[in-house]
């Protein structure tokens, strides 16, 4: 007797899109994207506003429908199947609890849908709201609970009826700081226990990183990049993902040769290893922006070889480290940040001070100058962006 | 220091005298139910202010005269068909224009306000021709017609502001935890429309029951509602009946409205608050 091959995309795939297109009027919203996303992970659908991610997740949930391709669901195509049959968890950004029902009503309603029996519904309610440490407020009003009291109420209630898939929509922006990063570790704890595949969609990159197993960024209705968050943010695939996930500096440089996987850009005096791969078609001695991030650059010991010369502009103190705003010629905006672990950095380079600035071995990546004026993103961050 | 003096006694001045011209205009808003309750109690056969004597007799004789218990009779029915059809068709209606895009939205808006700019009077002379030309006796079916056409208005406004102020996403949330869709409707819709219907219903069967001009050309004899019958009565006799009756009407209408404000709240259900 023949035992079937294993069928990996039935048992690690708990979502599946292929070629899926959405187009709003003459506006193409996803273009062709395929996204293959594992059983209990949590997937991050991360870029700008417009770029098509909130598209995707209505399309999972089926508030939409696809003008072509495939969406399955364990499995099982759900292009057909309406919302209410595709066994699907959601939290919106406005929460969405039902008003006129208290908070045990609002989350048994999936369960009461579902017809279960009462002394269940009571046992699974009470389970839920142990589980998000609300006991006892079952019988309030969504009204009178608090703005991350609410926000867990929601969560309890999409998760209550065990979705196959759970989908959050930018749930984190109506939070403020504190709490906000109290219910981001609260919901990937809770996450990562129950094992439930999560499509997480958002435009804080930070949050991405922090929360994700692997983040997509999207762009213009498109997958510029799939993959976990450290090789986002360290191997970005184009200037896009370089400059929309995490603050960089571009600095013009110059390509000296590619040998093999690895490429030398010189910058100054100092001779800076890339990855070859983004810099295909491009010949010795052309110009290349050298894609840094603010804690891969440090200020040069007296004497040692510099990259760039340049004069402190503005120090911000962060508490662990400093954030020092350098004008530096070579830079494409004409300012680099450098993020300076410790707190002497104030110190020791007040505003005005000529310092000459070197790059950590191996953590730049260079890309082709791009074609013609600025690209979204592209440039130092300016004191108010990074200042979190 | 002096000018600030002059500038606190003038801020009172200004102080007494808008409150004085609230009390004023209250006054004047309150003023004709005052007289008309006074001159209901009056001991004499005439409508005169203030009365000499007093007596209750022109509310038994109001309470007993036939007219009046048939226009009171005919009233009820009218407005209980009138505004529980407009009810229904100016929710489906409003649901239709703020849910769904199709050709000529704007036309049906405009159409369904219509009434507001038509003079009572020409709606009911309309269906006045129109019934005699189709050769409907001058029944119910077309007071109720009329009536329909004339509240539907309030109640497609009613529906509509409570539908612009329910969340979309509501009844999403309910379709991603299984509620098919006739249920999200039960579940979800319905109770939190229920202010603007029940407050839409209440302002259509007000109107409709103190509706005089346009059922003034539809009613028959046999079919007045009570205003038209006040009407006839008051084109013959000129006792204190007609403010009898009219305290009566005050009182009906402010017991509705203490029933709806017991029971959804008077701010919700004239859509002043809109809780979310």
């Amino acid at each position: 007797m023949n035992i079937p091959a294993e069928r990996p995309e039935r048992d690690e795939i708990a979502v599946r899109l292929d070629g899926v297109t959405k187009h709003f009027g003459k506006t193409t919203a996803l273009d062709e994207v395929s996204l293959h996303i594992r059983r209990g992970e949590l997937m991050t659908l991360l870029g700008p506003s417009g770029c098509g991610k909130t598209t995707l997740l209505n399309l999972v949930a089926g508030f939409l429908v696809p003008d072509r391709g495939a969406i399955a669901i364990d499995g099982l195509e759900v292009n057909d199947i309406p919302t209410y049959r595709r066994e699907i968890g959601i939290m919106f950004q406005s929460y969405a609890l039902f008003p006129h029902m208290s908070v045990a009503a609002n989350v048994g309603y999936g369960l009461r849908m579902r017809g279960i029996a009462k002394a269940e519904i009571a046992r699974r309610v009470a389970e839920a709201l142990a589980l998000i440490k609300l006991e006892g407020l079952g019988d309030r009003k969504p009204r009178q609970l608090s703005g991350g009291q609410q926000q867990r109420v929601a969560l309890a209630r999409a998760l209550v009826i065990r979705p196959k898939v759970l989908l959050l929509d930018e749930p984190f922006s109506a939070l403020d700081r504190n709490l906000r990063a109290a219910m981001q570790v609260e919901i990937k704890e809770i996450q990562k226990k129950l094992g439930v595949t999560t499509i997480f969609v958002t435009h804080d990159q930070g949050e991405a990183l922090s929360l994700s197993d692997r983040i997509a960024v999207i762009a213009e209705g498109r997958i510029r990049q799939l993959g976990a968050p450290d090789e986002i943010y360290r191997q970005p695939a184009d200037r896009f993902v370089a400059s929309f996930v995490g603050d960089v500096n571009v600095l013009r440089a110059r390509l000296a040769y590619v040998d093999g996987a690895t490429a030398t850009v010189a910058l100054g005096s100092v001779k800076v290893l890339v990855p070859a791969r983004t810099l295909q078609g491009a010949a010795a001695g052309a110009a290349v922006d050298l894609f840094v991030r603010p804690e891969a650059l440090r200020v040069a010991e007296q004497g040692a070889t510099v990259a760039a010369q340049g004069v402190v502009a503005t120090q911000i103190y962060q508490g662990g480290h400093v954030d020092l705003y350098v004008d530096v010629p070579e830079a494409l905006s004409g300012r680099v940040l450098l993020r300076l672990p410790g707190h002497d950095g104030t110190s020791r380079w007040p505003a005005g001070t000529r310092i000459g600035i070197t790059l950590a071995a191996d953590q730049a990546i260079a890309f082709a100058p791009a074609a013609g004026g600025t690209q979204i993103g592209i440039g130092a961050p300016t004191p108010a962006a990074s200042a979190r | 220091m002096p000018n600030l003096l002059s500038h606190s006694s003038s801020h009172q001045l200004l102080r007494l005298l808008g409150g004085a011209i609230v009390i004023a205009i209250l006054g004047f808003l309150v003023l004709p139910a005052f007289v008309v309750t006074l001159a209901a109690f009056n001991g004499k056969a005439i409508l005169s202010f203030p009365p000499e004597s007093w007596s209750w007799r022109w509310f038994v004789k109001a309470i007993a005269y036939p007219d009046f218990q048939l226009g009171f009779r005919n009233g009820l029915i009218v407005t209980a068909w009138a505004s529980s059809i407009a009810l229904i068709a100016g929710a489906a209606f409003a649901l239709a224009l703020e849910r769904y895009e199709f050709a000529f939205k704007h036309v049906l808006e405009a159409v369904l306000l219509a009434p507001l700019v038509v003079p009572h009077f020409t709606v009911g002379l309309g269906f006045l021709i129109l019934a005699a030309q189709i050769g409907v006796a001058r029944g119910y079916a077309v007071i109720v017609a009329c009536h329909v056409v004339l509240v539907l208005p309030f109640v497609m406004r009613s529906v509509y502001v409570s539908l612009r102020n329910l969340d979309p996403r509501l009844e999403l949330a309910a379709a991603s935890l299984g509620a098919p869709p006739h249920r999200v409707l039960l579940t979800v819709t319905l109770p939190l429309l229920a202010p603007g219907l029940v407050g839409g219903w209440l302002f259509a069967a007000i109107l409709s029951f103190n509706e005089f001009t346009a059922s003034l050309f539809v009613t028959s004899q046999r079919t007045q509602t009570l205003p038209v019958a006040l009407y006839n009565y008051v084109r013959e006799y000129a006792d204190p009946s007609m403010a009898a009756i009219s305290v009566i009407y005050i009182m009906v209408t402010a017991a509705l409205l203490i029933f709806a404000n017991s029971f959804l709240g008077l701010a919700k259900v004239l859509n002043v608050e809109h809780s979310r």
